[in-house]
């Protein structure tokens, strides 16, 4: 029994049914189009990013070799750089595209609460990536202040962009965060809201609750980088002293006064903590799922996965001054920051448990999106415990200017979700599209980025504890760092090159797959979730047909014994006996 | 189901959906008043965070404090007014009575904003003019600051309004303005509370 007929439907019948092209694919109100042109966008703009890291490792490799940029341009790339991979790509990506194809499949809703709004904020997330773009073409160029845009030195002169370019910067800001908290709103109000009936909100995925809580955190943190953003436009623009202190600049006094820099550096951090778990809760949800389907095993300690999801959105509201240790801080501020972010760990690893607890005795299918998921474990086990040698202030002390800082937040938000995004994209792509990705070219991508991202990043740590500093353009000649320090930046750099271009392998896969993919059916992967259940793949306008899906059971009904197939979709009815261990947490997973 | 019942639930024990026809919900009312009271979560928490900006740059050894034009006072009187009318017309439209008085009530009490609006812009031209330009203090700065971030949220209420308002007077069904008047009420006390409490931050420091 696939489907129950569900006997009034009224409360999201109203169809804003799609005629013409424009209405179905330009402005759409469908929040699957519209989460392609969010994923869409974000990719492309993620792909720009990628290439101004590629121009900086050049640098960094090869430092008399290439004259590509100088140190301006340097600093320049530095910053848009990290700007549009945290913000631009993985906020927008996992949010805007993934939160938006999967929140109303897998709550069987038919779209969003407020699909218009959906779409204003997929228009307004495409104004912000334009006007940030469009500072590459003004005079003086987009800035160069690093993506933490820290006060004085963002609006003194000397650095790049200190005009036209920061400005551009805090206006995009301003309106990425607009566009986000349309989409965000509606996110929290569907989950809230939408859900189809017997969907209670602990049967829902942990998708959705990582993807639900996250937005949660990012309405509340965003506001701190709108009101930073907002303060620093009137520094620049109107001679206000919010963060400005007295200062002098090319050798004349500036018209500012008493401001504080630290003051923004606070402000900043307040927004920039949470959103590394921004980041890592949609990731964490998405990689749960892969693993859970893949292993055809039910997710280990669902609950306290929940909780963890819950916790560390909580915890991440007080642990952003350990971004600051060396600001100069009172000691004792320090040990409370460096205490909570101590504790932070606890959910995190309780999650990585869960993880490895879900694959123990698995049936385990090593395919693609398989097999990024458990890249993306081990990744995060290795970003996660660097994290805690830099949680600690004695310890951060000397290691914060070096590379080993930028080797920890690259394994930790940079590659991790990253494989998470690559997992999730061989994972629902048959559901997008209805076809299936090729899975030898999806191998090879795996290794060729798993391999390359290690080579990459393991060295950087031992550059680190040699002192190499990092935002340099260039080492020039020093007594404390050795000739083989360059000999691993070239290295680090061919790595770097290397796992660029194999990332054409994946794009070769999109393309070719959309159009000689083998049809995959609608449940290619044998998963439980609503979204698989879909009457048409890819799902047409409105989903479900004419009958909502009803939910009998939890998202992880696996390799229950006594049943004939290894999986129970969400909507079919029917006891069959998986719950007579009432007394452990996790119902067991024995095969049949 | 309260939400902590349900986050506390087995999940994994077979259980059959209940027999309601509609959605699962955790809030039994409107989505649009959920969406609402999350925004105004948001605008709470961004107002939050410039009065704690406030009271740390005070600390910093240039504050001079600004003496509170006492044309704030008149200003607060406009909107306190403008909030009771849009009470009046939530109230009467509950009921779907009188639409005349409705539409009177709903659109003075938007005229009172927007007055207020140009009030707290005469306000700026005063100080302006007295020498205490945006930049010449952080305490005028914080000034400009705030009640300029207020006036922006009111004004992208009066969108809101400007829209009902067309609509309730372009109709003679109350219903299908009453929840706008309702989210326009909620977010116009809403507004008034944050911009008494603005006003004591600002009068008392």
């Amino acid at each position: 029994m696939a489907y129950v007929p569900l006997a009034d439907q009224d409360h999201d019948q109203e169809h804003h049914d799609p005629h013409t092209f424009i209405t179905k694919y330009v402005w759409s109100q469908d929040h699957k189009v519209i989460a392609i042109q969010y994923a869409g966008t974000a990719i492309f703009v993620g792909l720009v990013a990628l290439g101004l890291s590629a121009m900086m490792r050049l640098q960094l490799g090869f430092p008399d070799t290439f004259s590509l940029i100088d140190p301006s341009s340097y600093y320049q790339a530095v910053t848009m750089h990290g700007m549009i991979m945290v913000v631009y790509l993985l906020t927008a990506l996992f949010m805007g595209g993934f939160g938006n194809y999967l929140i109303p499949l897998m709550c069987g809703a038919r779209d969003m609460v407020f699909p218009y709004l959906n779409m204003l904020s997929f228009w307004f997330y495409l104004l912000s990536v334009l006007i940030l773009l469009s500072s590459f073409f003004v005079t003086g160029g987009p800035t160069g202040a690093g993506w933490t845009l820290y006060p004085p030195q963002t609006i003194t002169p000397g650095t790049p962009g200190h005009e036209t370019g920061i400005l551009l910067m805090l206006i995009s800001l301003a309106v990425f965060i607009v566009a986000f908290t349309m989409g965000g709103l509606n996110y929290i109000t569907t989950v809230l809201q939408y859900r189809t009936r017997g969907l209670t909100m602990m049967r829902l995925p942990l998708t959705v609750w990582g993807i639900f809580t996250a937005t949660a955190l990012a309405l509340f943190a965003f506001p701190a980088l709108l009101v930073s953003a907002i303060m620093m436009t009137f520094d620049l623009l109107l001679g206000t002293s919010f963060f400005m202190p007295a200062i002098m600049a090319a050798g004349e006094q500036l018209d500012y006064n008493g401001g504080s820099p630290i003051l923004f550096q606070h402000l900043f951090w307040f927004f920039g903590h949470p959103e590394v778990y921004i980041v890592a809760l949609p990731a964490f949800g998405l990689v749960s799922d892969v693993l859970s389907t893949h292993a055809r095993k039910n997710i280990f300690g669902y609950r306290m996965m929940v909780w963890a999801i819950i916790a560390i959105g909580g915890l991440s509201f007080v642990v952003w001054a350990h971004h600051m240790y060396v600001s100069g801080m009172n000691p004792y501020f320090g040990f409370f920051f460096a205490t909570t972010t101590l504790i932070i760990a606890v959910p995190t690893a309780l999650k990585v448990y869960n993880w490895v607890l879900t694959l123990w005795e698995g049936d385990i299918r090593l395919n693609t999106p398989m097999l990024f998921a458990i890249g993306f474990v081990f990744t995060f086990i290795h970003g996660g415990l660097t994290g805690l040698f830099l949680g600690n202030v004695v310890i951060d002390l000397p290691l914060s200017d070096t590379y080993f800082v930028v080797a920890h937040f690259h394994m930790v938000m940079g590659v991790s979700p990253v494989l998470v995004v690559f997992a999730a994209i061989y994972h629902w792509y048959p559901k997008m599209t209805g076809k299936m990705m090729n899975e030898t070219l999806g191998k090879m991508h795996f290794w060729c980025t798993f391999l390359g991202t290690y080579a990459i990043y393991l060295p950087m740590h031992y550059l680190g504890f040699l002192g190499v500093p990092r935002r340099y353009y260039a080492m020039g000649s020093t007594d404390f760092i050795p000739e083989s320090a360059q000999a691993l930046n070239a290295n680090i750099t061919l790595a770097a090159l290397f796992v660029a271009v194999t990332q054409i392998l994946f794009f070769i896969n999109v393309f070719w797959s959309l159009k000689n993919g083998k049809p995959s059916g609608g449940n290619p992967w044998g998963a439980t979730t609503l979204e698989w259940q879909t009457p048409d793949t890819p799902p047409k306008h409105g989903n479900w047909g004419h009958d909502l899906p009803v939910v009998h059971r939890w998202a992880y009904d696996y390799s229950v014994p006594g049943y004939p197939q290894d999986f129970i979709p969400q909507n079919v009815a029917g006891d069959f006996g998986v719950s007579d261990d009432h007394d452990h947490d996790d119902a067991p997973a024995k095969h049949a | 189901m309260s939400f902590y019942k349900q986050v506390t639930s087995k999940p994994w024990e077979y259980q059959e959906p209940g027999t309601g026809t509609g959605p699962e919900v955790v809030f039994g009312s409107e989505s649009e008043k959920i969406a609402l009271a999350l925004f105004l979560i948001v605008v709470s928490v961004i107002f939050s965070l410039l009065t704690v900006t406030y009271y740390l740059r005070m600390d910093i050894g240039d504050w001079v404090p600004l003496a509170d034009p006492s044309m704030l006072w008149l200003n607060t009187g406009l909107l306190v007014v403008s909030s009771v009318l849009f009470q009046y017309s939530r109230t009467k439209a509950q009921v779907e009575e009188n639409l005349s008085a409705i539409r009177l009530a709903f659109f003075v009490g938007g005229i009172c904003a927007m007055l207020f609006v140009g009030g707290q812009l005469l306000v700026w031209q005063q100080l302006d003019g007295n020498g205490l330009g945006v930049a010449s203090n952080p305490s005028s700065a914080f000034f400009y600051l705030l009640t300029g971030m207020h006036a922006v949220h009111l004004i992208g209420g009066l969108w809101v309004w400007s829209k009902t308002s067309f609509r309730l007077f372009s109709t003679t069904e109350v219903s299908q303005s009453r929840l706008s008047i309702e989210l326009c009420t909620t977010y116009w006390h809403f507004l008034l509370v944050l911009w008494v409490l603005l006003f004591a931050v600002l009068a008392n420091t």
